[in-house]
Order: structure tokens, then sequence, then C-alpha cells
């Protein structure tokens, strides 16, 4: 079972992406994400689809909510026991599931939400570096067991099956979230095996991803510099980690780490006035290792925030809209209108332009 | 004892029915193969003194000649190959060290020939470089592992980058000195460098009055034996190389004869007329890293650290480590001579059996660095037999910045591999100080046949990188997966971290 | 007009501008019939000077002030209205040898006959000259001075 986590190729194929987020912070349930994506049922084919929804666990927002899943019950003790060892864990529990028609061949789907102490060996070492740690180690180490998701106050539901299917699945409209970003996959390579639908998350980091990378190869590589582990081959993984490298560890504003991952061509670059230049081809030189290249669409989720970010020619499509406190992004309009049907602007973001929401002053969600 | 068991190596054949007797090829051949009878009126031909160097054959006007390799002279013997028998007939006549000239051509593996890249089909859409943007901008230097901002609205660069060569295609000329070639090479290797936008490398010749004008596309090079090195030199030039060693002829010097060292030639290498001009085969400064990492920094501080300083090391058995140790001891960049790589002279028996073939140097160094962490403090340039843009291509997706051609530049200026460059007797004006011959090379031809070169295989990159959906060559610079290897043991797959096709 | 500029510091005196001039003029215009069949009734045109290793290829300067015309006494030598070029009208020359007396650059000749003056004509019908198009290293160079 291990070998199927190292698949061996890059996740090829088109696939539908649709984010909700309300900036005032008010939470919705999960049924009208699921309405989004249901009406682009046509761009995936029933092997995979998932979901991420943010402000779920209000209620133990201190606490890293790891969302689990193991093909075995050995993986599980196996996780259990690195689990007891590493971390506190505050709740262990099923993740809830109903019986659906059209999902079978469920893993075991179990949720720890834990803290991890500081490491007296290791003093520069923050809890957030310790939970990607501990993250990387289980899905690198311990045969059987991958890791959806590990962030605070969020987490990932996937599986293979359309992604209504998995949506109505996992209970959905069981919970509030404030952002929601969902994906239906068409994959062309791989048979489907849940860990490997979208999103795919690192801590609060959660990404759906539209498109091929054809830089995977170097941008692998340079993240492991970093020491990020791609285990599960596939170009949404580097995605997720290069968010995080960008902007957690390089501190760079949102703007340049997407200029980084999408950065202007060198014919702008040379319009650009004197010190915008120096940036830009500053980033150029410097970042080349993170240049995402070839078609993409992305909707990126993390705490009080989601992004939107196509690749630096726009090969796939997103399109965007807002209605009072609510930013829609998706890879058709009609996933839009159909739970909203009357935005008040409707656009398409420019090949690379990132589209931020974020919440309103003053809102706090954890 | 009479020289007689050496044979001609090459026939030339004469069609009588074409031979207009018009003695071209008698004015052409440097060697004197040809000779023209003035009683019988005809134009007779010496096959001994051939060196195949095809110039007599490329200006014949009724192309009445041809030049043909003597083959089947010996009774066949896989073991005693002709090329091994006629070297001991030498060494028993003349009791030297066999001398020869250009990169090994043993039949060895060239493993560029077993890789194949990659392109898109359906799930990832092909560009058209005619079309749309397709960018090779690439920057040589040392860059730091992120960038830092301060805060704030108006996020402002606080990092400052070190200095950086801007190369508009990943191809540089080789380092082939004043003195190795001809003046009327090395300024159009210079010219040509400045036309496209990279850069061309003086080797230990010095730099030329005539070609400083080019300094800014130039990389000069401070090698073992100093040659024309001060501080206006290393402050003149774009980038400064120290040569630690060169790929035809690793742990060897070089020596050009005093008959070469001409009036400009001494004065460009700033020493005596006549005299020898002899590299040792250390640096007798450098006899460990610690030494490297010095002259390293004194030739930083002597351009205020304006310059970036290469390191050029011959591809050897631990070239990991050592080019680690050359990132370490302070190297922007660092160029890697494979065992392929060219040479003016060199010991026939080094070159062909010291060293290693450049694709595994340069996918253990690029591994070793990453390893490390230290791959963004230096930039890779790869040398060492690079024919066509594919070979490029292939390099850098195997991890290298940029390449180095000098065979290949040189070949584009006219060179036919006779591989007697050692011999002053370059029929193409090439390889050679002699004044009837050099002014066979016309600079305005010569910078224009290198320009077309670099010029298409720049097309060709581009044609390539947007076959595999990639529009910029920082996405194909060490990105392996577009690799796949053919008929390749696992390990060999292994050591160039590539998978086999079809998987 | 046209004129052909002499790089001496190209000419490697290989001598195959004398070779294509003299195709050019042949009758049947192919090298080797013109070598076997003509040669000795052709005199090429331009003409390689060689002392060491210095050699450049001599020919009709075609001057502005041609001391050729002004000498010939039949008329035969004159300048074609169209190109400008220098030519010698060969039914008329009575092989006097005035403008070889006159010639600074001594680029004009005897012909082969022996009866009548022998120079360079720029190719006439040739958009560039055969002995600029034939030179390996371009050190014949056709070159407009603008003026008609």
């Amino acid at each position: 079972m291990a070998t199927r986590r190292l698949l061996p190729f890059k996740d090829m194929g088109g696939c539908s992406i649709t984010g909700i987020m309300d900036e005032s912070g008010r939470r919705f349930a999960g049924d009208t994400i699921i309405r989004s994506i249901r009406n682009m049922h046509e761009r995936s084919n029933g092997l995979g689809g998932g979901f991420a929804a943010y402000g779920i666990y209000p209620e133990r927002d201190e606490q890293y909510a790891m969302h689990l899943m193991f093909d075995t019950h050995q993986a599980k003790r196996d996780t259990e026991a690195l689990l007891d060892q590493r971390a506190t864990v505050h709740l262990a529990e099923p993740i809830p599931t109903r019986a659906h028609p059209a999902i079978s061949g469920e893993p075991i789907l179990h949720r720890y939400f834990v803290n991890i102490e500081a490491d007296r060996g290791r003093p520069h070492l923050g809890e957030d570096d310790l939970v990607v740690e501990l993250h990387m180690q289980i899905n690198a180490e311990v045969e059987d067991a991958f890791v959806f998701s590990a962030g605070k106050n969020m987490g990932c539901f996937k599986g293979v099956g359309y992604p209504e299917d998995i949506g109505e699945f996992f209970r959905l409209e069981e919970y509030d979230a404030y952002i929601w970003i969902a994906h239906g996959r068409f994959p062309t390579n791989t048979t489907g095996w849940w860990g490997g639908a979208h999103p795919f998350s690192l801590l609060d980091w959660a990404i759906v991803h539209n498109g091929e990378i054809s830089s995977y190869g170097i941008n692998k590589r340079y993240l492991r510099n970093f020491g990020y582990e791609c285990t599960l081959q596939t170009d949404t993984e580097v995605i997720a980690y290069m968010f995080d490298l960008l902007m957690r560890k390089h501190g760079l504003p949102l703007e340049l780490a997407c200029s980084a991952m999408a950065p202007p061509f060198w014919n702008e670059i040379e319009r650009m006035d004197e010190v915008e230049q120096a940036q830009a081809r500053a980033i150029r030189a410097v970042y080349g290792g993170a240049l995402l290249n070839g078609p993409f669409a992305v909707v990126v989720g993390s705490t009080g925030r989601m992004i939107g970010f196509s690749d630096r020619t726009k090969l796939r499509p997103q399109v965007c809209a807002r209605s009072g406190d609510r930013l829609y992004i998706s890879s058709e309009e009609a996933a839009i209108r159909t739970v909203c049907p009357d935005p008040d602007v409707v656009w398409h973001p420019e090949a690379g332009e990132p589209v931020l929401g974020e919440l309103q002053a003053g809102v706090k969600v954890n | 004892m009479p020289e007689w068991l050496t044979q001609a190596e090459f026939v030339i054949e004469r069609d009588p029915e074409r031979c207009i007797q018009c003695k071209v090829c008698v004015r052409q051949c440097a060697n004197e193969v040809h000779r023209f009878d003035a009683e019988l009126g005809e134009v007779f031909s010496d096959s001994d003194k051939c060196v195949g160097c095809h110039r007599c054959v490329s200006l014949c006007p009724t192309n009445a000649l041809s030049v043909r390799q003597v083959e089947l002279d010996f009774r066949s013997n896989a073991n005693w190959t002709p090329q091994a028998i006629r070297n001991i007939y030498k060494q028993a006549e003349q009791g030297g060290v066999l001398l020869t000239g250009m990169g090994n051509p043993e039949p060895l593996p060239v493993y560029w020939d077993r890789m194949l890249l990659n392109a898109s089909q359906v799930t990832n859409p092909s560009i058209d470089p005619l079309r749309e943007p397709m960018e090779l901008l690439t920057y040589l230097g040392a860059k730091p592992t992120r960038l830092k901002y301060e805060g704030g609205d108006e996020p402002r660069l606080e990092t400052e980058l070190g200095p950086q060569l801007e190369l508009q295609v990943p191809v540089m000329f080789s380092t082939m000195s004043y003195g190795s070639i001809s003046y009327n090479a090395s300024l159009a290797l210079a010219r040509a460098a400045s036309e496209v936008g990279t850069y061309a490398n003086t080797g230990e010749g010095g730099l030329h009055a005539g070609i400083r004008p080019f300094a800014k596309n130039m990389i000069v090079q401070v090698a073992s034996g100093r040659f024309g090195v001060d501080a206006d030199y290393l402050n003149a030039a774009a980038a400064v190389e120290i040569k630690i060693g060169q790929g035809a002829k690793p742990g060897i010097g070089g020596h050009l004869p005093g008959e070469k060292v001409t009036a400009e030639i001494s004065a460009t290498r700033m020493i005596p007329l006549g005299t020898d001009a002899i590299s040792p085969a250390p640096h007798h400064d450098i006899y460990s890293i610690e030494d490297l990492r010095q002259l390293i920094y004194a030739i930083k501080e002597t351009t205020r650290y304006r310059k970036p300083v290469g390191v050029k090391i011959a591809a050897v058995h631990h070239i990991a480590a050592i080019a680690s140790g050359a990132v370490r001891a302070g190297a922007d960049f660092v160029a890697i001579d494979g065992y392929r790589g060219g040479t003016g002279a060199a010991p026939t028996m080094i070159r062909n059996n010291v060293g290693i073939p450049i694709e595994f140097a340069l996918a253990a160094v690029d591994a070793r660095l990453r390893e490390e962490g230290i791959r963004q403090d230096a930039s890779l340039v790869v040398a060492g037999s690079f024919r066509c843009a594919a070979d490029v291509v292939k390099a850098i997706a195997l991890g290298a910045d940029a390449c180095y051609i000098g065979t290949g530049a040189l070949v584009a200026m006219g060179c036919h591999l006779c591989q007697k460059c050692y011999t002053g007797r370059c029929n193409w004006g090439i390889a050679t100080q002699d004044p009837y011959l050099t002014r066979r090379l016309n600079p305005n031809i010569a910078v224009r046949r290198l320009v077309n070169l670099l010029e298409s295989w720049r097309h060709e990159i581009k044609e390539i990188m947007g076959g595999m959906g990639i529009n910029a060559v920082e996405s194909l610079r060490g990105n392996r997966d577009h690799l796949r290897g053919i008929g390749l043991t696992d390990r060999e797959l292994n050591a160039l971290g590539i998978q086999m096709a079809g998987e | 007009m046209k004129r052909i500029r002499i790089c001496e510091e190209h000419c490697i005196g290989c001598g195959l501008c004398e070779v294509h001039c003299v195709v050019q003029h042949s009758r049947s215009r192919n090298i080797i019939r013109a070598f076997r069949e003509e040669r000795d009734g052709i005199v090429p045109g331009v003409k390689v000077e060689r002392d060491g290793h210095l050699s450049f290829a001599l020919q009709c300067r075609h001057c502005e002030d041609a001391p050729c015309i002004e000498a010939c006494m039949t008329g035969a030598m004159h300048r074609d209205p169209e190109t400008g070029a220098v030519l010698c009208d060969t039914e008329r020359c009575v092989g006097c040898w005035m403008c070889i007396m006159a010639c600074p650059a001594g680029a004009v000749q005897r012909g082969a006959s022996g009866k009548v003056a022998s120079k360079c004509d720029l190719c006439i019908g040739e958009d560039v000259p055969v002995c600029v198009a034939n030179c390996p290293n371009e050190a014949l160079v056709l070159e407009d001075d603008g003026d008609d």
C-alpha cells in the first residue's frame, strides 16, 4: 500500500475548483459549496473530490486538528503511538461520515486535536515547525497512514468519488465555516487514492489546483533545500509548500510571493520603473526555483485568507465574483451563479495576478 | 633509423577529369601536401603530410579533390588498433610524449545521447515560442537564499544582490587563449559574445588591446602562469575565472613554445618576446582549498566585489566534493570541464584517459550542492563538448546554469577537427600565429557565423522548451523530470538522477 | 556606381578570383571546359599579387577620371553610361597599348590574342561580379559609392 503514496507521476489532468469566503467572518454551512462544485460535475471524473473548511472548530482553535486516513488498523495504531510519543492529544475521534451509495472503499478516517510542546534540544523550532515535521514524518514513515490536514480551526475532507458525493459522505452540511474551498478531480494518470484527492494541506494552508506544473521537477528539488519532502509526487503539494516557504518562512508579502511563483515576463520588467525593476529582477534571480511553470489555476486557503491565483499566461480558467461580504473564485462563472445568482461584480483576473480575500479589520476567527 | 614505418593516415584522390590545375590547393596547404610541377605543368599531392583538415577540398573550385582516411592498412586486430600501432611507431622513432589537439575522440559513451527530453501532450499545452514569450535570460553569480524586505504597505527590497553576469542565451564561449588561437579568432569570439549578449573567455592568454573594447562581454582567466594578469585586466572584464584544471588535461599545465610568442603575444601575456610561456600544473600558491579561498578573495578585493569570481575545474573522480569546496571557498560560479573538453595541445594519453564525463560530474555536483544547501551560492557552468542545442537543454535540465562551448565555436569558424592545433599550422587560420595563415580567418565572417550559431541554438532551445510547456529557463534548470534515460543501467540512471524512458 | 573594394588584410592569395573570372569570360561558362578548351584564350581581369604572406587581388578601379579613356585614341576605352564601368570595345581597339601605359594601377593587360586590351568589366549582366561572389574570405567586397 505504501507504494501508492509514491505515485510515480505528477497529477495531470483537468479539474474543477471553487472557493467561497465570507470576509465578515460569518460562517455558513457546507451545502453551499457542494451545490457550487456539483454544477461543474462534467469537469471531474469521479476519481477524486475534496473540501477544506476554515473556522469549523472554534471551540478548539488553539489545537492542531489532524485529519488522518489509515488503510489498516495497524497504521492507525502506529500513528497513535507516534502521536502519543511526540504530541499531546486532546481529543481523538472518528471523522463523522454517512453511508453513501456512490462512495465505497473508504479508509479509516480519524481526527486528532493535538499540541506539541517545545523541543528543548531544538529551541529554534516553533510549534508550527514541529507540526510540519510530524506531518512529514507520518506521511514518509508510517506505512498506510496519511495526513489530510493538520492546521488550527480548519480541516480537509476528501476522497475518491465525485466532489458532491464526497461532501455528502462527510456530512459537510453539519459544519459551519467562513472559507470553503472545493475540488473535483479529472486525473489522467493515477488510480483513485483517497490521499491523492485535493485539497493538499500543510499547517493551515490548503490548496485546490487545476493544472499541471511543468516545472515540478525543479520545484520539488528547490523545496527539498528547505526541508520539504514532496512525498506525494503531486504538483499541488508543491504549491502548498511553496506558499508556506515564501510567506511563512521567508516572510514575503502575498504580492511578492505570487510574483516569485508567477513572475512578470522580462519584457514587462523592462518597462517598470527602476526600483520595481530591481525588485523584480532580484525575485526572478533568487527565486527561479520557485517559479511555477505550466498551466494552473489555484485557490489557496489559510487562516483568515483566501487567494486565487493563476499561471503567468493564464492557461487555466479562473473567474471571480463579489456579493456583499462574500468573495467567490471558481473555474466557471456558472458555479458561482448557481449559489449567488446576482453578484455585485464578476471579473476575470489577469494572468499571474493574485486575488485576495481577507477578513475585515477587527474580525477574529482564532 | 628511417621513419619508413610511419604511414600516411590519409589518401588524397585527385580526379584528373575535374582538376583544372588552378593551384588553389597548392597555395592553401600549409603542410605542403600539394605541389605544382612546372615542368610537367601538373599538380601532384603527397598524402604522407596530409592531416585531413579538408582545406583543399573545401576550396577546390571543381570538387576534384577528396581526402579519405586510410582504412585496413594493418591486419585487423581488435586489440592492436591501427592508432595504437601508429603511436608505438611514432614513439619508437621519436622517443617523446604523444601530443594531440582538440577533445577526446575515443568511442567512449556520450551520455547526452542516452538521455531523451519530454514534451507536453493534452494535459499541458505546449507553447509556440514564435508567438508567445519564451525566456532564456540567465543570471550567473551567487544568490542569497532568500530576499528580505522592509515591511510596511509598500515593501522595499533590503537584500542586495551580489554581482551577476546577465546572459541572453545560456551558452558562453569557452576558454581559448590568444596564443592557442589567432588574434582574429579571439577577436571574433569577443565580438560575437557582445553582439549576442553572452560572454567569451580569454583563457590564460591575457586581454589584447584590440579586444579590450569588448571586455564587458569577456570573462578573464587567472591561470597558473598568471599571463597578462594585473589589476586593469581583472577590472576590465565582466568576471574573473580562476583556472584550476582543464577537461582535456586534468592535472597538466600548459606550454606555449617560444616561437609562437610573437611581439603581440608577448605584450598581451606580459612576458618577454620569444620565451616559452609555461603554465605550471598547479598554481604554486594554491596547494589546498584554503589557498584557493585566499586567491578568490584577493581577486574580489582587487575588483572591489563588483565582479563575480569563478573557479574552473576539470571533471575528475571526487568532483562533487571539489566543487563543494570551491563554492565554500567563495566561488560565485564553478565551471566544470568534462573529459571530452578541447585543448590546443595535450598529451594524448592524458586527454584520452583522464577525467570523467561531464554528464556525471554535473549530476553529482548539482545534487551535492543541493544536499548541502549551497546550490544558490554559486552558478554551475559546464563545458566539455556541447555539440548542439539539445545537449545544452539536457545539461540545463540536469542542473547547469549555462554551458561553455569551445570546439563548437571553432567548428563554426571553420575548424575541421584535424587535431593538429599544436603544430601551429592550422590551415583554417584558427590555431596558428603564422601571418600567412591567420589572415584566412576574416573576423567579420567568423563573427557572423558565431552569432548565427548562437541564434540558431537559441531558437532551438526555445522550441524544445515550448514543447515541454515551459516558458522560462529557470523552470528547466535542474528539472530532471524532463529527462529520461535509454540504454542505461540502474546505477547510471541513479547517478544521473533520472528515470528510465517509459517510467 | 558599384565598386569592388580590395581588403588586402583578408586576401589569402588562393587565386579563386582569377579562376572564376576566367570561367565568367569563357564561352561555355563551365569551369572544366573553360580551363580545358579556352584557358589560353582568356586573360583574367583580376590578378593576385603576392609578396610573402601579403597578397591582394588587383583589378581595374574604374576611376572617375580614367587615364586610360583619356589616352585611348580610337575611343575603344569608354565608360558605360549605365553602370559607370570602364570598358574596352574590342571592335575598336587597335592594340596601341596607350591604356596600359596610362593606367596607374597596372590593371589593363594585353588580351590573350595579343591584339586588343583586356580588363575587368565588372561582370556585365551579373548583380555581383564573380570574383566578389566567390572570394572565400570576403577580401573583395562590392560597394556602392552612391554616385551615378
